[in-house]
């Protein structure tokens, strides 16, 4: 009989999962919540989309606008079942359950940022929504930007804003060059493997020193300033464990902000499947098995290594859940492992700092849906922190602590993906029962 | 042991009445049960008999004790009364005999006619055949509720100590006279199992066991709304399945608004153990039964489910007193869904038993030695 795959995820790890598990023999189902295949990495405008569609859709059983809203451990011998709803959001979705015989759960990253003073205020992005809107729209979140945090992602983020016509008065690194610098260079021999994504970062740094945006290390936003929406931005310098220098803080005009502090993997889905993780990933043996039965997993949720790495995960995962052997994977393993090699590079050249919460004031929010400031926090973090939570609200908000939830986690001590209920769901929608399995929306 | 809103009652009452308490937890304060759970403070599903008594007790005893002085207003106490609602005419004379009964027992039941249900509750679906209305039915916020009482008798002198299991009880002569925990061995006259669905685990651990099982409680949350649901509105099978034996789901619609903007939708009762994990067709039942009071809600989108394992004993009764098998240890649990809201009425009454003050309710009716918590047997 034939297996059936459900691939969740259509970002590089699941596009390349649907591919290796199809070529295993597989049937599979390709699921992502987004109406675009491609994932955060390969958005691109409608009108070419269109032409540059991945072929895989035509030969999975592709769902566009598919979202997980659970996911049922009904019997730890099997996978769990996969309850889906679908359709245009506003329109009529529909709900399925899908039993596969396997899972690949390939659900990306989404970018972090740290809070600070004034990271409320209009004109304060993420890097990564900065990005989405010039690569996707092609809009321009301002004329005077300045780029901010930490990680290799600052580069291509400044890049497209400058592709959009937005001047990037620099780009800042929150890490000191002594830190980045003993990160990238510790055993130097196993960086020729990953020659390609060195290279697009070369392009990247060439093609800021061209525009004269000048990139600098041990320097952070630690405060955002304006009257309605932002005007201006404070930095500092800071030591390696990013305490701020006192005194060192310069005010500089914009009209755009954009911060990121590294990437937070999306593990609600994997949390729910019961899989393992350790140090804040998940656990994936040679053959990207987790620790629940039929589910594998694949790219930024087992470490953050970028496109190619998570690609080789992808066809790793993809074929052992496709029921394709072992055996034959020889060469995308290596692949696979020097991208895990580049995840701990990454993760050692651009740390969070352990004293990052001292730019942070009493009425700094942490959670922005609920308006918990930090104050709020630390004053009532003398109960469980489940119980802090309900008395602050913070991560209890619309956005479900996807943006303040490693925050509070590192704040309270919680796990902030416990969410049963993955992705909203109408009540009606919730109400009726779902639809036969074997029809497809 | 348990610092849940049962125990932080208790440390409260006890502290106040001059005993020297330490609070226990094996995790955090008002973590597990008391953190997920509605915060029901309720007459409406209570009968004439000793639990109503307890629960009327109670009532009384909430104002004082979320007033206290605590800066804030963590407990978030609302007196927003309950509304139940029958269906069908059958439900319609259920319900109306039920509330006859609780206001000869005292409690306030006012039947609503359309026009003043509509004027309560313009968004409930026209679609009833009788209300009734309940002004004494409170909520609060449960983990902040605990947390104030556990402020409450902290300042009274009591000590917290979090992430401290009990293992065992060191006895001598029939009596406990120290309990085992990872902490090392903690000395006392007097230990009060407040441990809510695990106190049947603990009791066992301490050599006393008493019938208290866990039962799963699903609520659904939805996104932040204009207001919509004014009280705490609920078909009147919900008193049935909180009174109900039965291993299966049960569910019954609850429906309340939060101060965040949030609502609520309740509740299942199931028996599944320790199982916590998510069964999407409960979810889906108690949204269709939450669907049938307030139509207008399918557009809103629920943003998450909590779920909570409540302590069960099967005829219904908190069990409050003395273990007489073993001198020393005392049970303050098995209140399944009412916990928050028969709190204070427990910690008074224990308090009372304790101290040798006259008691203001009977506490035959919660004695330990009951067939339904010490099963013939198991003695």
């Amino acid at each position: 009989m034939t297996r059936h795959v459900v691939i969740v995820g259509a970002g590089p790890a699941g596009l390349a999962a649907a591919t290796a598990a199809v070529r295993a023999g597989a049937q599979v189902t390709l699921l992502d919540a987004a109406d675009q295949a491609g994932g955060q990495y390969h958005r691109m405008p409608l009108d070419t989309y269109e032409t540059k569609r991945p072929r895989i859709l035509e030969r999975c059983d592709w769902w566009p606008g598919g979202a997980v809203w659970a996911l049922e451990r009904h019997d730890e011998r099997r996978p769990p079942r996969v309850h889906v709803i679908s359709g245009p959001d506003g329109g009529t979705r529909r709900r399925h359950v899908l039993e596969p015989d396997a899972l690949v759960l390939a659900p990306g990253a989404h970018d972090r940022t740290l809070p600070f003073p004034g990271w409320e205020l209009p004109g304060v992005f993420t890097a990564g929504a900065a990005q989405a809107l010039a690569k996707g729209e092609g809009v321009a979140v301002g004329d005077r930007v300045l780029v901010a945090g930490s990680g290799p992602f600052l580069l291509p983020v400044a890049a497209s804003l400058l592709a959009v016509g937005s001047h990037v008065t620099a780009v800042l690194e929150a890490n000191p060059a002594a830190t980045v610098l003993r990160g990238w260079t510790q055993s130097p021999w196993r960086l020729a493997a990953q020659a390609g994504k060195a290279a697009e970062l070369a392009a990247y740094a060439a093609l800021l020193a061209r525009r004269r945006v000048p990139y600098r290390t041990g320097r952070a936003v630690i405060e955002a300033r304006g009257d309605g929406r932002v005007e201006e931005a404070v930095t500092a310098r800071l030591r390696a464990d990013w305490s701020v220098v006192a005194g060192s803080e310069r005010t500089t005009a914009v009209d755009a902000l954009c911060v990121t502090h590294g990437f937070s993997p999306q593990l609600e889905l994997p949390v729910a499947a019961g899989c393992a993780l350790r140090d804040g990933f998940v656990l994936v043996d040679e053959d990207q098995a987790t620790s629940s039965t039929g589910v594998y997993a694949a790219g930024e949720v087992t470490g953050i290594a970028g496109a190619p790495a998570a690609r080789a995960e992808g066809v790793v995962a993809g074929w052992v859940a496709g029921g394709g052997s072992p055996a034959r994977l020889r060469t995308v393993r290596r692949r696979r492992d020097e991208g895990r090699t580049f995840a701990v590079r990454l993760a050692a050249a651009h740390p969070i700092g352990r004293r990052w919460s001292g730019w942070l004031r009493p009425d700094t929010l942490v959670c922005r849906c609920e308006e918990t400031d930090y104050g709020t926090l630390c004053r009532t973090a003398d109960v469980s922190a489940r119980a802090v939570r309900l008395a602050t609200r913070a991560g209890l908000g619309p956005c479900q602590a996807r943006i303040c939830g490693p925050t509070l986690a590192e704040l309270l001590d919680t796990n902030p993906h416990d969410r049963p209920i993955i992705s909203p769901i109408r009540l009606g929608e919730l109400a009726n029962p779902p639809e036969e399995k074997e029809s497809t929306p | 042991m348990g610092a849940g809103i049962i125990g932080a009652a208790c440390a409260r009452e006890l502290a106040l009445a001059g005993v020297s308490v330490t609070l226990l937890d094996r995790d955090g304060a008002a973590g597990a049960t008391t953190a997920h759970g509605e915060g029901n403070i309720l007459l409406s599903d209570k009968g004439p008999g000793p639990e109503l008594r307890l629960a009327q007790l109670s009532r009384r005893l909430w104002p004082a004790m979320v007033t206290d002085s605590v800066p804030g207003d963590r407990a978030e106490w609302d007196t927003k009364g309950g509304i139940v609602v029958a269906a069908t005419d059958e439900g319609a004379r259920a319900l109306t005999e039920f509330a006859a009964g609780q206001r000869a027992a005292g409690v306030r039941a006012e039947p609503l006619d359309p026009c003043a249900l509509s004027a309560a509750e313009p968004h409930l679906t026209r679609d009833v055949t009788a209300a009734v209305h309940y002004p004494e039915d409170a909520q609060v916020q449960p983990a902040g509720a605990a947390s104030v009482l556990m402020h409450a008798a902290l300042r009274a002198g009591a000590t917290l100590r979090t992430g401290c299991e009990v293992l065992g009880a060191v006895t001598w002569k029939e009596r406990v006279t120290a309990i085992r925990t990872t902490e090392g061995v903690l000395e006392a006259d007097l230990f009060v199992n407040a441990a809510g669905p695990w106190a049947g685990e603990l009791s066992r651990r301490l050599g006393a066991p008493v019938d208290v099982r866990p039962r799963r409680g699903e609520i659904l949350v939805t996104t932040p709304l204009p207001p919509t649901v004014f009280h705490k509105v609920y078909d009147a099978d919900y008193v049935g399945a909180v009174g109900s034996d039965a291993d299966e789901l049960q569910a019954s619609a609850v429906v309340e608004s939060t101060r965040a903007g949030t609502v609520l939708l309740g509740s299942s009762r199931r028996a599944a153990g320790f199982d916590g994990r998510l069964r999407p067709e409960v979810l889906s039942v108690i949204a269709g039964r939450a669907l049938r009071l307030f139509p207008c809600l399918s557009g809103v989108p629920v943003m998450r489910a909590y779920g909570g394992f409540r302590p069960y004993v099967t005829d219904h009764l908190p069990i409050i007193g003395a273990d007489p098998r073993l001198d020393g240890l005392w049970h303050a649990t098995g209140h399944e869904g009412a916990g928050i809201g028969l709190a204070p009425g427990t910690a008074r009454l224990l308090t009372d038993l304790v101290t040798g003050r006259a008691p203001e309710v009977d506490a035959g009716p919660f004695r330990v030695d009951r067939p339904a918590v010490i099963p013939r047997g198991a003695e």
